[in-house]
């Protein structure tokens, strides 16, 4: 059964364990970061930075707030990203879990395109053009084991799981905070396989929780390539 | 903590104040959130909204150092509105005891100060005795001089509208605090306390303890579950520490360090065993001699006799009315009294207050012997900043320790439970176990003795065997604190054969026929194993997350301790539901371990003569709402921090805590309502690093979340003075300097409060986890060269969380 995460942020205290666990997990380098007058670090994702704690300070209401979002890859289910590459070599589906993984083969796509197909300008590139970004641990669940994020998340806020089983404790915990947050709300739960809860209007907390159209997820060009894809199959195998 | 962290979740209402858990204990927050979702309120009051405020379901803003006149209050509130459980008042606290007529309070001063020593006798304060030596009491609370008349009274002054003017609070967040919290006051509803060092590092710290037990008391949250004081320790182990003698006015198990005048063993057991009149009262430490005399014999085994006073005169004995805390030995070592200094897992270059006169200290020593994982700003302090290394003299050793995940042993946490840990990897180049490197110098000490030298008794007749094949042994060491039989004992009719480890303090002797370098962990490594190393996950029968059979908790593995006042005086819990313990009629039946087996009281009119009062740790068996024993006062009262930005306390004629530790070397300046210095400071840990952030500095995922040193401002404060988000300012305080970055931030507003140099008071606040060697910059350096060394007249713990500092543009 397809994996998903659900990301409960009225319980996030930014302890920022998960952005480290990712990093360790995955052996990425810290970058040489400066304090911009805020605590959030790294100022963005990156292709060394996966998963990021982003912090924003708002009045609502008359009453301050201190919003945390754990951002990382939402998993789409159907992932413009993979739609805009066609090459399967170069990103794909975990079918087991649901991950939609890169490659070292993303160095030969057009990295600009990929970025821009994104609704939730995730992916970054390397100096030599490969894409990154994160993996849902694919590594560790496929071992049993909770994606390191997950594992390290002490309040709650990271949960993961089957995908019936998150949409069910999302549900059920978004009818909670209804009563006492009217606006709360599940970002694109439908759609994507990391399910955010939120208790204000998700604006306020990144331009990007919900699917922008800034960004164009699928593009002309891809809906070219989507149609033109079963020929270039027939192709291949002819020649 | 009298509770434990897994209890948190059992709680109606949870204020943290003085503390910023979810930074500072972010696995706290597992329960926080649990409670939160069974429909628990969270209250945080802070000078900075923090992370921990950001989950609150109420937040409100104070002037740091005004939090007695907050919680003053709170107990004002709580009496005025009839909310206090009164028969749990009359019962478990001293609320009815009658206090002399020699007690009197006069314009912030109470009886019997004395200005010369800046001290006072606290005779004066005691309470009145009947013919047969118990206290005089009226457990309806109305006679003039009983302790609940006097506390009435004394917080009477603080209404709301004059805290708020000296805490800056908004009268309407105090009052919807007040009422929130003292909700917790009703039959079966707990409240909590989740308090650190925001409450410690002040001149008035042990009172704003006080001020909350009070609280506590009176709403009868003591001995429940999801009640309780909890200090949140601010290291993994310092509860394991301070339970073996970390500081230096203890002995393990909470011993006093003798005086000079204790001239015996005799006289210094008389002088430390409390003597009630009571039948009613088990007072706990009538057992006092059974514990030092065993802890003797596991200093020096065969060699401690009854002829020689068990090795008593071997050990060294303070001064009588000296202090030889942190802040007074790095006086002493300033004024050159030292030649050496062994500083162990530790770096007062960066931690201690006033680190500036620490490190000028240091240049005194002839030699230091640094123990760490990494060198550190202390062990490095002669190649510092403004550091001339020609000019210094000190030699410094470093030794390597071996890292806590490298060794086997236990760690103690903040809810008491002792925890067994096995070796993970070995340990890296020449880097040893703290304990291996401790029996080394021992043994060299030893050997150095072998033919004489002055005194040489105590250490040559140290028992000193806690080697198995060269290497420290840690269950060598484990076993002796739990304690063993030294001969053949018999116990109410049980023959303890020889040899044998002590199930539990009840059985250890005054007679030197047992040893126990702890007896509070005397039941901890038994015949049965060791208790610490316990892994189960079965809860108890009340189902309440007490989980008797993970790990050990002292005193006897009893988790919720009070736990005898969770239940009325028929022995039913005030909470049928989440009980602790229950009287069944004839036994305590199911739950944690009571504290003490004795049957409920019944009746005060008519108590059953078998019960003993609840409070077993008292010496009159009742919670202490009057204090009688503290250094600055039986009650709390409102004083100024040492450093402030008000010219008068609003609360009385006595400004500052009258017996605050002050120092006078020429490094010590204060400068109050300075117009130099017209902020207040303070300073806190970041979730991102450890203490001073030597563990964590050297750590780049970390180092790349909070790379440098800054200063929280309010966006008002930064508009005054023209400062801009993330650039670099200077802070500077009458003692130092820091250059940091400015957070310029909504978290951090103005307050209005009266009689200030301004119309409002501007807040600052730096985190203290930086020092020069890392990074690499040699920029971002400890905030602690800003703090002033003034402290707690009863803990001489250092003021640190309110002085006054300047910024400005770079």
């Amino acid at each position: 059964m397809s994996k998903s995460f659900f990301i409960d942020t009225t319980l996030c205290t930014a302890c920022r364990g998960c952005q480290v666990a990712c990093k360790q997990w995955h052996d990425l380098p810290a970058e040489e970061t400066t304090n911009r007058g805020t605590y959030q670090n790294p100022a963005d994702l990156s292709f060394d930075t996966y998963k990021l704690v982003r912090m924003s300070e708002t009045v609502i209401g008359g009453q301050l707030r201190w919003l945390f979002f754990p951002e990382q890859c939402r998993h789409c289910i159907e992932a413009p990203c993979l739609e805009t590459a066609g090459d399967p070599t170069a990103i794909y589906y975990d079918e087991p879990t649901g991950a939609v993984l890169y490659t070292s083969e993303t160095r030969n796509l057009n990295a600009g395109e990929i970025k821009s197909s994104c609704p939730y300008n995730i992916p970054r590139n390397g100096p030599e053009g490969v894409l990154a970004k994160c993996d849902m641990c694919y590594d560790r669940v496929q071992a049993g084991m909770e994606p390191a994020c997950v594992k390290t998340c002490p309040t709650g806020t990271m949960n993961f799981g089957n995908r019936q089983e998150m949409l069910d404790l999302a549900h059920k915990r978004l009818a909670v905070l209804k009563r006492t947050h009217p606006e709360a709300m599940l970002l694109d739960p439908d759609d994507i396989r990391v399910i955010f809860m939120v208790a204000y209007d998700h604006r306020l907390y990144h331009d990007f929780a919900v699917a922008s159209n800034t960004n164009h997820g699928i593009s002309r060009q891809v809906a070219l390539k989507r149609m033109l894809r079963p020929l270039r199959h027939l192709a291949s195998h002819l020649l | 903590m009298t509770n434990h962290w897994i209890d948190i979740k059992n709680s109606d209402c949870i204020i943290i104040m003085g503390s910023n858990a979810a930074e500072n204990h972010p696995i706290s927050f597992k329960y926080v959130a649990e409670a939160q979702q069974n429909g628990a309120k969270l209250i945080s009051v802070d000078p900075r909204f923090t992370r921990t405020s950001a989950k609150a379901d109420i937040y409100a803003p104070m002037r740091s150092g005004t939090d007695i006149a907050i919680l003053g209050g709170m107990i004002k509130y709580i009496i005025d509105n009839n909310l206090y459980n009164k028969e749990y008042v009359a019962a478990y606290t001293n609320a009815p005891f009658i206090v002399g007529t020699d007690y009197k309070f006069d314009d912030g001063l109470f009886a019997g100060y004395n200005k010369q020593t800046r001290s006072y006798d606290k005779k004066k304060w005691a309470f009145e005795m009947d013919a047969n030596g118990v206290p005089k009491m009226d457990r309806s609370l109305q006679h003039p001089r009983c302790v609940f008349q006097i506390l009435k009274k004394h917080f009477s002054r603080y209404d709301t509208a004059l805290v708020s003017k000296i805490s800056g609070t908004p009268e309407a967040d105090l009052i919807k605090i007040y009422e929130t919290y003292s909700a917790t006051g009703a039959r079966g509803k707990a409240g909590t306390i989740m308090y650190a060092m925001g409450w410690t590092q002040h001149t008035v710290g042990t009172q704003n303890i006080r001020t909350m037990a009070i609280i506590q008391l009176l709403l009868g949250n003591m001995g429940v579950a999801g009640g309780g004081v909890n200090a949140l320790r601010g290291e993994s182990n310092v509860q394991g520490s301070t339970d073996h003698c970390l500081l230096w006015h203890i002995w393990p198990g909470y011993l006093a360090t003798p005086s000079a005048s204790n001239v015996s063993l005799a006289a210094y057991n008389k002088a430390r065993t409390p003597v009630s009149k009571d039948p009613l009262s088990a007072n706990w430490w009538q057992n006092y001699p059974k514990y030092s005399i065993s802890l003797l014999k596991s200093f020096f085994g065969e060699n401690a006799t009854p002829r020689n006073d068990f090795g008593y005169d071997w050990l060294p004995k303070v001064d009588d009315g000296k202090h030889y805390s942190w802040l007074d030995l790095f006086d002493e070592m300033y004024k050159g009294s030292f030649q050496g200094f062994f500083a162990w897992g530790q770096n007062p270059a960066c931690s201690g207050a006033h680190a500036g006169k620490n490190r000028e200290a240091m240049k005194s020593l002839d030699w230091m012997v640094n123990v760490n994982i990494f060198d550190n700003e202390t062990g490095s302090f002669w190649r510092g900043p403004g550091m001339d290394p020609a000019r210094i003299k000190t030699e410094v050793f470093f030794l390597p320790a071996a890292v806590s995940v490298e060794k086997e042993g236990s760690i103690t946490n903040s809810g008491r439970w002792s925890q067994w840990r096995y070796q993970g990897p070995k340990p890296l180049g020449n880097s040893r176990p703290d304990g291996q490197i401790i029996m080394e110098l021992g043994n060299k000490i030893k050997a150095q003795y072998k033919d004489g030298g002055v005194f040489p008794e105590p250490i040559r007749n140290l028992k000193w065997d806690y080697l198995t094949k060269g290497e420290y042994d840690p269950h060598k060491v484990a076993k002796e604190i739990n304690g063993y039989f030294l001969e053949d004992v018999t116990v109410r009719g049980t023959v303890y054969k020889k040899g044998t480890l002590v199930p539990s303090f009840a059985f250890l002797q005054a007679d030197g026929s047992t040893s126990s370098g702890n007896w509070l962990y005397c039941n901890s490594y038994t015949e049965k194993g060791n208790m610490a190393a316990r892994r189960g996950t079965k809860d108890a029968s009340n189902n309440i997350g007490l989980y008797p059979e993970f790990s050990w908790c002292w005193p006897v593995n009893r988790r919720i301790i009070y736990n005898r006042a969770s239940v009325d005086l028929k022995g039913q819990p005030w909470d049928k539901a989440q009980w602790v313990i229950k009287w069944d009629g004839s036994k305590w039946a199911g739950g944690d371990v009571p504290d003490g087996g004795w049957p409920p009281l019944g009746s005060y009119e008519n108590p059953n003569p078998k019960s003993r009062h609840a409070f077993i740790m008292r010496k009159h068996g009742h919670g202490q709402i009057f204090g009688p024993g503290r250094a600055d006062g039986p009650l709390p009262e409102h004083y100024e921090p040492m450093e402030c930005p008000v010219e008068k306390n609003l609360m009385s004629g006595t400004y500052t805590n009258p017996t605050a530790a002050i120092y006078g070397t020429k490094a010590d300046v204060y400068k109050t309502c300075d117009p130099r210095y017209p902020f207040v400071g303070t300073t806190y840990r970041l979730v991102e690093h450890w203490q001073t952030g030597v563990m964590t500095r050297h750590q780049p995922w970390l180092l790349e979340m909070q790379p440098q040193v800054f200063v929280e401002m309010s966006e008002e404060l930064a508009e005054l003075k023209g400062i801009k988000n993330g650039e670099r300012v200077l802070a500077t305080s009458a003692r130092g300097k820091l250059e940091c970055t400015a957070i310029v931030t909504k978290r951090l507003k103005p307050l209005k409060v009266s009689g200030q140099l301004g119309s409002v008071v501007h807040q600052v606040g730096f985190p203290w986890c930086y020092g020069w060697q890392k990074p690499e910059s040699g920029k971002e350096e400890s905030a602690n060269l800003l703090t002033p060394s003034t402290g707690d007249p009863n803990t001489r713990i250092p003021e640190t969380k309110a002085f006054m500092v300047n910024i400005q543009k770079i």
